[in-house]
């Protein structure tokens, strides 16, 4: 059944911009991805927008819905009030280009930094051995679609430009907690993501558990089991042992 | 002439999917100065959306299976008319090429062993893709990713190419524009590598994204390369259809590999009633034996439902068109009542997602309604099987937008294999062009780069009133009406007058605002490739006079072997931008290769 849908739009740029409303016919079934492709086809043509899979799968198309922070291609018109306009807004966290679109390359940068997985000395080239349950914990956190939805919603950034250069986010927390878990990986990252890239800036609010599409257990099985990793490493007496006597394997 | 911002490469890679990333990994590992170009984010392409594996004969549930059984397989399922030589060269290499990848930081689902799992999909004679779930292409793309980071390939985001550069015949550079600002870019290199994916966007109901407006097929057509066998799409069997918002969003075939199967208004495995003449001998023929399979194979033969991609699609469309179809237009795709819910939830966990989400339907308990969806193309560039080469010097193409490795049709898990073997090979070749020519590299000629940029801006001052989106919308749905699954020589000479007048209309298209991150304006430099593109997609399909694979002509049912089934339709563009087909006729494969084939009926 189709009905007319009020959406309520930022448009503007980095100079400033405001919200328009715009009324489009939707029909039941849709999601508020489509009521934006109708805005773009009928009345917009020039409405920034990104978008890629339509099926939650890309990470494209994320942006503040009603204030929160989601997927457009997964938000249902169907679970929106009736008769009441939906608000539309791009990712605050980051510089607005246009529109709904932001400047996300921080996040990019974030991800540069990161030292890459490095085979063990026992298996240092594939094909390897790894039993499920022992790669089923990183699998965990590869399942993330880069939609930077945590990165947006976490406080220690949302509102703090400042902690941008010493804040690698949550995203990257649980890329570090997948390649610390990794059964065939040789690196040590502990001290790297605890000093240098921000997890003890952390103080484990879980707002980016809830916003995460792909349900990554993000602070329970990444930040959580990371922090007291690092822990281990720092104050370990046996391993502090060792490590005077030059056996350091930190 | 204004200044360009310039950069100069020995290579630059257009496509950051799984084969323009390979390419781009395996030219910057050669020494060359590289660069990779993509129209969306880094690691939003196309290949992200991969579910169900990647095809490799490594053997690690079936020890029987090797190279030459994926090789007939492949071959088979393009109803031989592959090159021979791409598809022998892609079954060798798939396994080096998945192991690279576990390398690299790939996390594959593992066997009791320890080793990559690997699962059953159509086609295939044995379970033989590698896979994380039903989100193998996000492990493909994210790895690949990383790799290319690490190595500090440089990458352009959001930067389309309008227009490859040529010096006399060879390659000069590109030229493109950042989606962002709207400023132009000039790519001075003489080695490009073409990995812009397919053309999907053309048809209505596709499995798709805005991506896929065949701009990598346009730019090669209009550097003087060639296309083939671009009459054969693929509709994939199962597509969503239910709610419209969702029609045609992709359907793994993973969930008939683990498993489930199609039934019509009746309660009928229907597609039983469909093995074709050419799959008899390895098709099962009673639900028993197709049901033994899945953990017997040596006694068993594959059930219908794994039947290449065309059979099936076909199949879905007649029963449907017979009035025995599901309530929103298409059929049954069960695997709640074969498949326990624990076994679907960790198998299927995206496909669980996506029908939860968007259409509400708890997959474990209740059939999902499914109905065919265009999905990938076939044709592409003509290149040399060993080096990816065009016939443009310093022209690549890998990945979808490369022609022949597939024949008719392609078999699952087939794509994210070829991405790997041959993106790494076009990378390699471009890498070592680029160094042959030393000091004598080509020169962008000036005079080209303002004609490419005063065409590009063209809508912004055109002084007519076509909205760039009812143009898309009018070519979806001829090409999906015109020229679909089922093809007729009369609705195809209408698409052609379709396209043309969509074509003359183009000339008058009117975009609001201004370059920054514009959609509209960006849409209407995508319809250029599209129209032309779907104007050879017609062309080949209305010259082809036989069915076989991804083009089924209503008019002329038969395979022919004997003519066309030795043939390649073969497009190019003339002199005047006319497009121009020829037939010419296909390698023939070396006798202990034939052998492996088996007589086709
Ligand atoms: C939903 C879905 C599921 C699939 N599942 C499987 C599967 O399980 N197994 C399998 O083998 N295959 C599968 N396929 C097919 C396979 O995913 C694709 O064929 C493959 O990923 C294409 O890869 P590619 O590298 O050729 O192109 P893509 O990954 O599509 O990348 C194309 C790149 O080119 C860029 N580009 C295009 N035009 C331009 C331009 N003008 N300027 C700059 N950049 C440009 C794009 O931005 C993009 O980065 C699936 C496809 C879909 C849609
Ligand atoms: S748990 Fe940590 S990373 Fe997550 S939102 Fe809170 S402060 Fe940020
Ligand atoms: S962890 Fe979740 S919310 Fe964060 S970027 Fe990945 S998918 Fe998005
Ligand atoms: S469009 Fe891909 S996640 Fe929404």
């Amino acid at each position: 059944m189709a009905y007319d849908l009020t959406l309520r739009i930022w448009r503007g740029d980095a100079s400033g911009g405001g919200l328009v409303d715009y009324t489009v016919e939707a029909e039941d079934g849709e999601v508020v991805l489509d009521a934006v492709h109708h805005v773009q086809a009928q009345l917009a043509g020039d409405m920034a927008v990104r978008w890629n899979c339509k099926a939650g799968k890309c990470g494209s198309c994320s942006a503040e819905v009603n204030g929160r922070p989601r997927l457009m291609c997964l938000a249902r018109l169907s679970t929106f009030s009736r008769g009441e306009p939906i608000t539309i807004t791009p990712l605050r966290t980051f510089p607005v280009i246009r529109d709904l679109v932001t400047d996300v390359s921080f996040n990019y940068r974030k991800a540069e930094m990161v030292p890459a997985f490095t085979p063990t000395a026992e298996q240092p080239t594939a094909p390897f051995r790894m039993a499920q349950v022992d790669v089923e914990r990183s699998q965990e956190f590869r399942k993330c679609i880069e939609c930077w939805l945590c990165q947006d919603t976490c406080h220690v950034i949302r509102d703090h430009d400042d902690n941008k250069e010493a804040f690698s986010g949550p995203r990257f927390f649980i890329r570090y907690a997948e390649l610390d878990m990794h059964p065939n990986d040789a690196l040590d990252r502990k001290k790297l993501v605890q000093e240098d890239r921000g997890l003890g800036l952390c103080n484990i609010t879980k707002c980016c558990t809830e916003v995460c599409p792909e349900k990554i257990k993000i602070t329970d099985n990444g930040i959580i089991p990371m922090k007291e990793r690092v822990v281990d490493v720092k104050y370990d007496p046996v391993r502090l042992f060792r490590r005077r006597r030059g056996g350091d394997d930190v | 002439m204004p200044e360009y911002e310039r950069h100069t490469y020995d290579v630059v890679v257009i496509g950051a999917g799984g084969s323009g990333l390979r390419a781009a990994i395996a030219a910057h590992e050669a020494g060359a100065r590289t660069a990779v170009v993509c129209k969306s984010l880094l690691g939003k392409a196309h290949t992200v959306m991969a579910e169900g594996g990647i095809a490799a004969a490594m053997g690690n549930l079936w020890p029987d299976d090797n190279w030459k059984v994926h090789f007939r397989d492949t071959m088979r399922g393009g109803k031989l008319l592959n090159n021979w030589r791409m598809a022998e060269l892609h079954a060798k290499e798939a396994p080096e090429r998945v192991w690279e990848l576990e390398q690299w930081g790939a996390l594959f689902d593992r066997t009791k062993d320890g080793l990559i799992s690997q699962r059953d999909f159509g086609g295939h004679r044995y379970a033989r893709l590698a896979h994380v779930g039903d989100r193998t292409g996000l492990e493909m793309i994210r790895t690949l990713q990383q790799r290319t980071v690490q190595l500090g390939v440089d990458v352009y985001m959001e930067c389309t190419v309008t227009d490859l550069m040529r010096d006399g015949d060879r390659i000069a550079g590109a030229l493109g524009y950042w989606r962002e600002s709207g400023r132009f870019v000039v790519f001075e290199t003489p080695a490009v590598v073409l990995a812009t994916g397919g053309i999907g966007k053309s048809w209505k109901v596709t499995s798709n994204s805005w991506e896929y407006t065949g701009d990598g097929h346009a730019l090669a057509l209009r550097a003087g390369a060639t296309l083939l066998n671009m009459e054969f799409i693929q509709f994939h069997p199962t597509g969503m259809v239910w709610p419209p918002s969702v029609r045609g969003l992709l359907v793994t075939e993973s969930v008939r590999g683990d498993g489930g199967v199609l039934r019509n208004s009746e309660g009928r495995r229907f597609m039983f009633d469909y093995i074709p003449e050419f799959f008899k001998a390895e098709t099962a023929d009673t639900e028993e034996e197709a049901d033994r399979w899945y953990d017997d194979k040596k006694n068993n033969r594959r059930p219908p439902e794994l039947l290449p991609r065309d059979e099936v699609a076909r199949a879905i469309n007649s029963e449907i068109k017979a009035g025995r179809g599901s309530p929103h237009g298409g059929v049954f795709l069960d695997i709640a009542s074969r498949r326990s819910p624990e076994y679907i939830e960790k198998r299927l966990p995206s496909m669980y997602h996506q029908f939860m989400e968007l259409a509400e339907v708890d997959i474990t308990r209740e059939p999902m309604e499914i109905g065919p969806t265009c999905h990938y193309v076939m044709g592409g560039v003509e290149v040399d099987p060993d080096s990816a080469a065009s016939r443009v010097p310093g022209l690549y193409a890998a990945g979808e937008v490369a022609g022949g490795m597939h024949g008719a049709n392609r078999l699952g898990g087939n794509s994210l294999s070829d991405l790997l073997v041959f993106g790494r090979r076009a990378g390699e070749h471009a890498a070592a062009y680029a160094s042959e020519i030393g000091g004598g590299r080509p020169v962008v000629p000036d005079e080209d780069v303002t004609v490419g940029v005063r065409t590009a801006l063209a809508p912004f001052d055109s002084g007519g009133a076509e909205n760039p989106y009812r143009i898309q919308q009018e070519l979806q749905d001829a090409m999906q009406d015109l020229v679909g699954i089922i093809r007729r020589e009369q609705e195809m000479q209408l698409a052609l007058k379709t396209i043309h007048d969509l074509q003359e209309r183009s000339k008058a298209l009117a975009v609001e605002g201004n370059r920054q991150y514009n959609p509209g304006w960006n849409l209407a430099l995508d319809l250029r490739n599209m129209l032309l593109v779907a104007e050879a997609v017609a062309l080949a399909a209305m010259e082809r006079k036989e069915s076989r694979g991804g083009h089924t002509r209503d008019d002329f049912p038969m395979t022919d072997y004997d003519f066309w089934g030795k043939r390649n339709v073969v497009i190019e563009l003339a002199g005047g931008g006319a497009v121009h087909l020829r037939l010419q006729d296909l390698p023939e494969p070396p006798p202990e290769l034939a052998a492996l084939l088996e007589e086709p009926h």
